[in-house]
C-alpha cells in the first residue's frame, strides 16, 4: 500500500502507459483520446450545424466509457491515492516560476495562478478557455494528441505522427519560453 | 455490457497518469523547458515498449480478444495539417499543462477549471469541424 501512495517514478509510469495501450488494442480498438472531443460535439447536436459531425456516436460507446473511466480514475486518485501532492521538480524550475510570481510552486499538481480560484477570475478563465480551444482545434487538425500521435503513432512508426510531435514541441516551447513569461 | 472493460481501463489509465504526475502542469512546464528527465522517461519508455508491442501485433503473434489481427489505423497524412495543427495543440498544452486525456482526468481534481478546459476543447473541435474543408492539408 505504501508504494501506491508514493509518487510513481517514470520507469513505472511509462510501462503502465504501454500496458494501457496494449489492452486498448487487445480489446479491439485504436488507442487515442482526442477523437472523443468530436464525439461529444456530435452528442451535443453539432451534426445539425455541420455534416462533419453527422456520425453515429453509438459506435464509439466504448470510447465514451473509457472517458467516464478517466474521470472516475481522476477522482479516485485525487481523493484516495495522493496524500502528498508535492511534485519533485528541478530546483531551477521552481526558482524560475517563483521569479515569475508563482506561489506555492510544486506543492500541488496545478498552480493556483491558473487553476483553483483564479479560474473564476477573467484572466484565469480566458487562459483555460483559449488553451482548451487550441488543444481541441489543434488535435483535430493534426489528427491526434499525445496518446494517438506521440504514443500510438510514433510506436507504430508513422511519419505523420513524428511531424505532429515536432509540432507539439514547437507549440509547447513557444508557450513555456515566451507566452507564460508574458502572462505572468 | 461487453464494453465495461473500457471503463475499467479508463480508471486504470487515469490512475497511472495521476500517480506518475503526468497530469501536473509543473511537469509539462519542466519538460518543455528541458529541465527534467521525468516526462521524457515516461513518454519515451511508453513509446519504446509500445513499439515492441506493435511489432508483435504486426507479425500476428498477438491477436485481439476476438481473434482478429490488430492493425493500428494509419494516421491521416498532410504536412501542413500535422505540423501546424500540432503546433496549435502544443501551444494549448504548454499554457494549460493539459493535453486530451488529462483534461478528463483533471475533472476529478479541479472540477471547474477542467470544465472550462473541456468546454474550450469542444469549442475548438467544433470550430475545426466547421472549417475543416477550407483548411490546407
Amino acid at each position: 500500500m505504501d508504494f501506491i501512495l508514493q509518487p510513481w517514478p517514470w520507469f513505472i509510469g511509462g510501462p503502465l502507459i504501454a500496458l494501457s495501450l496494449f489492452l486498448y488494442f487487445y480489446f479491439g480498438q485504436n488507442f487515442g483520446a482526442s477523437t472523443n472531443f468530436e464525439t461529444l460535439c456530435t452528442m451535443a447536436g453539432a451534426g445539425k450545424v455541420s455534416d462533419y459531425f453527422k456520425k453515429d456516436w453509438k459506435q464509439r460507446d466504448f470510447a465514451l466509457l473509457f472517458v467516464i473511466g478517466l474521470i472516475i480514475g481522476g477522482f479516485i486518485s485525487s481523493t484516495y491515492l495522493i496524500p502528498d501532492a508535492n511534485v519533485n521538480l528541478n530546483p531551477t524550475t521552481v526558482k524560475e516560476l517563483t521569479e515569475l510570481g508563482f506561489s506555492n510552486v510544486a506543492n500541488q499538481y496545478f498552480p493556483d495562478e491558473i487553476f483553483g480560484k483564479n479560474a473564476f477570475a477573467l484572466k484565469g478563465f480566458l487562459i483555460l478557455l483559449i488553451s482548451g480551444i487550441l488543444v481541441g482545434f489543434g488535435t483535430r487538425y493534426a489528427g491526434g494528441c499525445t496518446s494517438g500521435h506521440a504514443i500510438t503513432g510514433l510506436s507504430s512508426l508513422q511519419l505523420p505522427s513524428l511531424l505532429a510531435v515536432i509540432g507539439f514541441f514547437i507549440g509547447g516551447i513557444i508557450a513555456t519560453w515566451f507566452i507564460i513569461p508574458m502572462l505572468f | 455490457m461487453k464494453n465495461i472493460k473500457f471503463l475499467i481501463l479508463g480508471i486504470f489509465f487515469a490512475i497511472v497518469l495521476s500517480k506518475s504526475q503526468a497530469i501536473s502542469w509543473y511537469r509539462f512546464y519542466e519538460m518543455f523547458k528541458f529541465q527534467s528527465f521525468h516526462m521524457y522517461g515516461i513518454i519515451g519508455g511508453a513509446v519504446v515498449i509500445s513499439a515492441i508491442i506493435m511489432q508483435l501485433f504486426k507479425s500476428g503473434k498477438i491477436k485481439d480478444i476476438n481473434g482478429n489481427k490488430i492493425i493500428p489505423k494509419p494516421k491521416k497524412k498532410g504536412y501542413i495539417s500535422t505540423i501546424f495543427g500540432g503546433t496549435l495543440f502544443g501551444l494549448g498544452w504548454g499554457i494549460s499543462g493539459a493535453c486530451a486525456a488529462p483534461i478528463f482526468v483533471i475533472l476529478g481534481f479541479e472540477l471547474i477549471p477542467a470544465l472550462i478546459l473541456l468546454f474550450g476543447a469542444l469549442l475548438g473541435a467544433f470550430l475545426y469541424g466547421l472549417i475543416s474543408k477550407k483548411l490546407p492539408n
